[in-house]
């Protein structure tokens, strides 16, 4: 058990977790060879708090042994390391500005936001879908008619935001609305990203995703 | 030179827009300073920052970058000189990594010590303690957070070295206590005596009674 640690790329994930995805797809996007361990959060590995004690959660990447923790610092730890191939952040420095700006929106407000909409009901669900629909339409209107964020080539803000659409079916069953009529152009270049292989693979099931969603809820008071 | 037209948009108070000045003083970039009221926004914050309408806002070349850390690996990318951030991926990805724990872990229970009382302040000031314990750690041996010179965790961090003591006065609890964080201590000493920061501190007396101020509304809140 050793020796594998100190040697190549270990991902510490979860098969669900939306950060998590970022790597696999990050990963796949540059052909790295990795060995996917998948987590049991309730009863976590001793190589995952020791690779993570501050926060004690996943995704994490060993590179040769060495941890890096935070999807986004893994993508972009990733993209410095294989720099040869496939670059994810685009070479100048105003243009991973606005990429690294979008990343960071994406981060502060959909997962919060989505997690609101799938946990409260009534008046208060319904604000957290206003702000949902508020939150995607500012996104779309940051694509444009780009066939990616990151124009031609997919990248940084693709990868940050497209393991979310694979939870759009729970938002739009558990809030009764169509995020593709709300926002047509984001969902169109969600179906372009899948037609990617490292999207395809990583992404599961919305189905699954929804029936994820309501075993948790069961389990944890929902009704 | 107009096409290197540096403006940076802050307010005199905001630690955050610190970050910035430090980081342009040590990259020796001229710069114009544009102070905006918040409660006023001028047109120019709204036309650079029409997503979260905050500062500080860089404006280079006519082109607006928002969120302090955003612009602070911008200007990094941007004046190679005196670099803020190591260039090994691997330390690259650490000092993100210390940013993002600063900003989720650090930051929201010293303010949270500092907008209560009773036993959500207790709660609070436990949590502060055992995140500052996890930063001591961190600086130990070292000089600044960066090693030897002061670079982007220090500018990231550095509001801490005037802010704390300034929370300890008004609520009469210490937080950085020098027999027990000596090192967090120490740096703090260093940052505030250095050439960066001399002289950029927004002023004591003008500074007190608006935290003050801050503090009794939030108090005043929760009756």
């Amino acid at each position: 058990m050793a020796d594998d640690e100190m040697n190549g790329v270990v991902l510490l994930d979860v098969w669900v977790s939306l950060f998590g995805q970022r790597c696999r797809i990050a990963l796949a996007e540059k052909g790295v060879e990795y060995e996917y361990r998948e987590e049991n959060l309730a009863n976590k590995s001793p190589l995952l708090l020791k690779s993570n004690p501050v926060h004690k959660k996943i995704p994490v990447l060993l590179h040769n042994g060495k941890p890096v923790c935070e999807s986004h610092i893994i993508v972009q730890y990733v993209d410095e390391i294989w720099s040869d191939r496939a670059p994810l952040l685009p070479a100048n420095p105003y243009a991973r500005a606005q990429a690294r700006f979008w990343v960071d929106f994406i981060d502060k407000k959909i997962y919060d936001c989505g997690s609101r909409l799938l946990k409260l009901e009534g008046e208060a669900q319904q604000e957290a879908k206003r702000e949902l629909i508020e939150i995607l339409k500012l996104l779309e209107g940051e694509l444009g008619d780009k066939e990616y964020f990151g124009g031609e080539t997919f990248g940084f803000v693709d990868i940050s935001l497209i393991p979310f659409v694979s939870w759009f079916y729970s938002y739009e069953t558990f809030a009764g609305f169509s995020i593709e009529a709300e926002v047509p152009k984001l969902v169109a270049w969600g179906n372009r990203c899948m037609e990617r292989e490292s999207v395809a693979k990583t992404l599961h099931d919305p189905h699954k995703v929804y029936e994820f969603v309501l075993s948790l809820k069961k389990k944890y008071g929902g009704k | 030179m107009q096409d290197q037209e540096v403006k940076l948009l802050g307010t005199w108070s905001s630690p955050y827009v610190l970050r910035i000045r430090w980081a342009l003083r040590i990259k020796g970039i001229e710069y114009e300073y544009i102070e905006e009221d918040l409660r006023n926004k001028s047109p120019l914050l709204l036309e650079y920052n029409p997503v979260h309408k905050k500062v500080p806002v860089l404006v280079h070349k006519g082109r607006a970058i928002a969120e302090s850390l955003v612009i602070l690996e911008y200007i990094d990318e941007t004046w190679r000189d005196n670099p803020l951030l190591p260039r090994d991926p691997y330390d690259k990805a650490m000092a993100r990594f210390w940013c993002k724990f600063g900003e989720e872990k650090l930051s929201p229970p010293i303010w949270r010590v500092f907008v209560t009382q009773g036993e959500e302040q207790k709660q609070a000031y436990a949590s502060a303690m055992e995140n500052l314990e996890i930063l001591e750690k961190e600086l130990e041996g070292k000089r600044f957070l960066s090693g030897e010179a002061i670079g982007l965790l220090d500018i990231f961090f550095g509001s801490l070295a005037y802010i704390i003591p300034m929370y300890e006065e008004i609520i009469e609890m210490k937080l950085v206590d020098p027999s027990k964080l000596p090192w967090l201590s120490k740096w703090m000493e260093e940052f505030l005596n250095s050439p960066v920061v001399k002289d950029t501190l927004p002023q004591k007396d003008k500074l007190l009674p608006r935290y003050l101020a801050i503090r009794d509304t939030f108090l005043a809140k929760r009756e």
